[in-house]
């Protein structure tokens, strides 16, 4: 039971701290979950999603060295590189 | 890469679903490409990690798709469709990754999008739109004891509500924009659309014990760093409620930015089609939200209608307009119900922020004129997101009409931009056509 469990939790990395999340689970909602805004608007301010859906940018952070993705229509992956700004 | 299709769709909602199994039961080459991880788009998009739309409540879901993953379509999720570099070929982007789709015909079910209005504190994180909160829901996020505000307009509150409740959230209450008066020839006019009345019901029953204003909508989100309370105007009086999450979104908005970039014509905010959902642009359907807010129902028909027309079966087509027109008017109907109140556009003050993107407040924005001239001076419309957040609230706050759209029409890599064309492809097709 415990292997089983432990194969259901995939471990990201956000901005270089382990987190584990279940499978399916969005990267918007892992960085949720990890207590994070996705990013900071260019006047200073946390922010985090307000569509997910894809359509309002808000939720965008750096995944895997690609700056600005659309966390929210992203699936977290094992050992995803997350990084907030 | 160049993939090439006799009918290519853009977008797999219900409506991009049943477009895509129509225009490929007679065995023609058809794809099915949407931005998001998987099939089923906002309506029916899967919970966690699983392959199809969710059908844990809809049988309607089930059928469709079964019969999406057992036909021929190629399904491309993840790809965001930006361009059209050259006459019927879409360029799509994901993760770096570039695409170019041929197509002959194409059909567009592009969904729609919540309209968001600026209101003091609206960009706290932790307040989200109310399919939103939905979306983030079914992608993971944990809500059980959680205090959650759902405010704004449609049909949509109440069933995020009833959704939310089952997930162990506390909703603490319900306010809609639209007053009883505007409301209640909607409650009355349900019988005539059969399948609605048990979609209803369920609904009210499930969030019996929220309680539900009309005539109500927020003034303030308050927080530091993220959400902590929010004032309410609940029959013109204020009230003040402590909560986790502000659910607040004033009904939907069809997505017709790749419709106005492929040139289709569009009134009202809507792409405009003809009796076989063909758009002014011969080759290009357009199905779903797309057209007009009308609902699963209809989104389901016009994408059936779009497909079959694509696939040259006019006579089975035919068969489903007179479902299609009823639906329609029911449609007409629910957009006279939620209508906004004028009210709502004194939401912003000169200081909230109009402009999410380039942090551009709404007292900036409305010294200007139009949207092009306070794009120009302020920024405001010209960050990732196009305007596709602060053009729509802009629209209503203002009366201002958006721009022309250009490409490309979401932010694409300098890379994906620039990729060449494959040259051989033409030929191949030829050959292949031969």
């Amino acid at each position: 039971m415990r292997n089983n469990a432990a194969e259901r939790t995939v471990e990201v990395i956000i901005n270089g701290e382990p987190s584990k999340v279940e499978p399916g689970c969005s990267v918007a909602v892992a960085i949720a979950l990890a207590g994070l805004p996705c990013r900071a608007s260019i006047t200073g301010q946390p922010r985090g999603p307000l569509c997910a859906m894809g359509i309002c940018f808000e939720c965008r952070a750096t995944v895997n060295g690609v700056a600005h993705s659309r966390t929210c229509q992203l699936l977290c992956e094992p050992g995803m590189d997350i990084r907030t700004s | 890469m160049t993939h090439r299709f006799q009918t290519l769709v853009v977008g797999s909602g219900p409506a991009g679903i049943a477009a895509a199994v129509c225009a490929g039961e007679r065995g023609a080459r058809v794809g099915l490409i949407d931005d998001n991880p998987s099939p089923g788009g906002q309506i029916w998009r899967s919970r966690r990690g699983q392959e199809g739309p969710d059908a844990s409540h809809d049988s309607e879901a089930t059928r469709w798709r079964a019969r999406l993953l057992n036909s021929a379509v190629t399904r491309l999720q993840g790809w965001s469709v930006f361009d059209q570099p050259l006459l019927r070929t879409l360029r799509a982007e994901r993760n770096g990754e570039v695409a170019d789709l041929r197509y002959e015909n194409l059909i567009l079910a592009t969904g729609a999008r919540e309209r968001f209005l600026p209101f003091p504190g609206w960009t706290l994180p932790n307040v989200v739109g109310v399919g939103a909160i939905q979306a983030m829901v079914k992608s993971g996020l944990p809500v059980s004891g959680k205090r959650v505000v759902i405010a704004g307009s449609g049909p949509l509150l109440l069933a995020v509500a009833a959704s939310l409740k089952a997930a162990g959230a506390t909703v603490l209450c319900l306010c809609e924009q639209a007053s009883l008066r505007q409301l209640a020839p909607f409650a009355f006019s349900l019988p005539a659309t059969p399948g609605k009345i048990g979609e209803g019901l369920r609904y009210r029953l499930a969030t019996l014990g929220v309680p539900f204003h009309t005539s109500s909508w927020p003034l303030e989100a308050g927080g530091d760093t993220q959400l902590r309370q929010v004032e309410l105007s609940i029959h013109g009086k204020p009230r003040q409620l402590a909560c986790d999450y502000l659910a607040c979104g004033f009904h939907l908005l069809p997505n017709i930015e790749l419709a106005s970039l492929l040139g289709c014509g569009v009134t009202n905010g809507a792409a405009i089609v003809d009796e076989w959902q063909q758009s002014t642009v011969p080759g290009i359907f357009c199905a779903g939200e797309t057209t007009g807010i009308g609902g699963l129902e209809l989104s389901l028909v016009e994408g059936q209608i779009a497909g079959l027309a694509a696939a040259g079966q006019q006579d089975r087509a035919r068969s489903l307009f007179a479902r299609r027109n009823k639906l329609a008017r029911f449609a007409a109907r629910l957009a006279k119900a939620f209508a906004l109140r004028p009210e709502l556009q004194s939401l912003p003050g000169d200081s909230t922020l109009l402009c999410r993107c380039e942090d551009v407040p709404f007292g900036a924005v409305r010294r200007h004129r139009s949207w092009r001239s306070a794009k120009l001076h302020t920024r405001c419309g010209m960050g990732p997101c196009q305007g596709r957040i602060c053009g729509a609230a802009a629209e209503f706050l203002l009366g201002w009409s958006a721009d022309s759209v250009r490409p490309p029409i979401l932010p694409a890599l300098i890379s994906s931009l620039a990729a060449p064309q494959a040259a051989h492809e033409t030929s191949l097709e030829i050959t292949e056509k031969a």
